[in-house]
């Protein structure tokens, strides 16, 4: 079980900065994030594009804001859980939380987070006859173990680098890759498309363009798949043993929404005249998850609500404890790793 | 403040005539969701980068739009119900030449 002060749900930038606003109260955090990596959406979905509206910096690349963040944070010692979706909240008889995501990891907290902007990032899946019951017996949307398909006849569609990538990797694994993408062209880095256009020559990956998948054939396990040019609409039967969807990912509120949690207009509804508390004491929601009178989901709006939600975790941590708000170019900045950073001090030296 | 209308049939095949400003340099996913005509959070998601097809529609009126550039047009070859018509509405931006536009919003992506 693993053991914090405040448990983060999301790691996006308001998530990230909560850890900061936190350790300065000296409280620790451990984020869980369905992604692989932190930084929510800005990792994710736009990592290259510009924000102007972040105080302070007139412009800054979403991915690099996220670095910023974890140097910012770093001190404080985070602990992460990657690539894992928080599915359910339990609240123990002494007030307290366990969360257990959907491998199985708990986490204890005396306060929970949630800073989960549009929700989980779930895999779009194509909209297809018989998907459900073929979904464990032979089509997966993620590839874990690419051992799997060794020897396999295997079919990828998408047009995105994951589809490229994976192409270029299963071609010497897989007995045979299809690659089937809607367009003759592809938006991926061009090293990716000029290696499938090598394989394609070698006769390594055969490319179906512009195609799609519009069934899947098969009694037990999938054993076939037709494939429609877009054009034409000539229809082929494609045998595959697997077929592996990489059309990106969408957001999900998914499991928050049976949490008990007050939602109104897909988002969770907090108190905003205090401290961004839920409908459980204890609680809190932060960040473009959560609505109010007058919300705006903007990072820097995200930033602010994780302030004061800090303040107020505090308060129920500590109910006995006097605390008085420092600022860091007084108070400096002490990390949980020992390091101390703060303003250096002036100089009294006599001029003779 | 000068208006255009626009009429926008919603995913429960209900039509609504609005009136969209075109001195607020908006866009046609941002005129639905001021209007509410789909639940926040399944309209937009991506905010307007081109980058998820939430806001993808059917243009059904003859009105000449902008061309699709190489964003709008890679999302909706990833998108799912496209049509020949389809567009992404936060790559419509609202002008004086869109009077009278007819849209209608495609199905939620479940």
């Amino acid at each position: 079980m693993i053991k914090t002060d405040i448990l983060i749900i999301g790691a996006g930038p308001t998530g990230l900065f909560a850890v900061f606003e936190a350790g300065l109260l000296k409280l620790r955090c451990h984020l869980i994030d369905a992604l692989a990596q932190p930084g929510g959406q800005c990792s994710e979905i736009y990592p290259k594009k510009p924000i102007y509206d972040i105080p302070g910096f007139p412009e800054v690349l979403a991915g690099e804001l996220v670095d910023n963040l974890m140097e910012q944070i770093k001190p404080f010692q985070p602990g992460f859980t990657l690539g894992e979706r928080a599915d359910t909240l339990e609240k123990l008889d002494d007030g307290t939380f366990v969360v257990t995501t959907n491998k199985g990891t708990k986490h204890h907290a005396p306060i929970v987070a949630i800073a989960g902007g549009l929700g989980s990032f779930e895999p779009r899946k194509p909209q297809l006859e018989n998907l459900k019951k073929f979904e464990d017996n032979g089509i997966s949307y993620i590839i874990r173990d690419p051992e799997v398909y060794r020897d396999k006849k295997v079919l990828i569609a998408g047009g995105g680098d994951s589809a490229l990538d994976w192409s270029i990797f299963l071609a010497d694994v897989a007995k045979e890759v299809t690659l089937v993408h809607r367009r003759n062209e592809f938006r991926g880095a061009l090293d990716s498309v000029e290696k499938v256009q090598e394989l394609k020559n070698k006769g390594k990956i055969n490319l179906i363009t512009p195609a799609e998948v519009i069934a899947l054939k098969g009694d037990q396990k999938l054993e076939g798949l037709i494939v429609e040019n877009t054009a034409t609409k000539e229809q082929t039967e494609v045998a595959v043993d697997n077929f592996i969807p990489l059309f990106g990912l969408s957001p999900k509120l998914g499991p928050l929404a049976d949490w008990g949690l007050a939602i109104e207009k897909n988002a969770i509804k907090v108190d905003n005249t205090l401290d961004y508390q839920t409908n459980i004491p204890g609680v809190y929601a932060i960040g473009d998850v959560n609505t109010y009178p007058g919300k705006l989901k903007l990072i820097l709006c995200g930033f602010h609500e994780a302030t004061l939600m800090c303040q107020s975790a505090y308060q129920r941590i500590h109910p006995d404890k006097k605390y008085v708000m420092k600022y860091t170019t007084v108070g400096g900045v002490e990390g949980f790793d020992g390091s101390k950073k703060e303003a250096p001090k002036a100089v009294v030296k006599t001029i003779e | 403040m000068s208006d255009v209308k626009i009429k926008i049939i919603d995913r429960d095949q209900v039509s609504h005539e609005v009136d969209a400003p075109t001195d607020m340099n908006m866009n046609l996913m941002e005129v639905v969701r001021s209007y509410e005509l789909a639940p926040e959070g399944t309209i937009g998601i991506c905010g307007g980068m081109a980058m998820c097809a939430s806001c993808q529609c059917y243009v059904l009126s003859d009105h000449v739009l902008p061309e699709k550039s190489d964003d709008e047009e890679a999302m909706l070859s990833e998108a799912f119900n496209v049509n020949a018509n389809s567009r992404l509405g936060c790559q419509i931006h609202i002008t004086p030449a869109l009077d009278g536009l007819k849209v209608e919003l495609a199905p939620e992506e479940l």
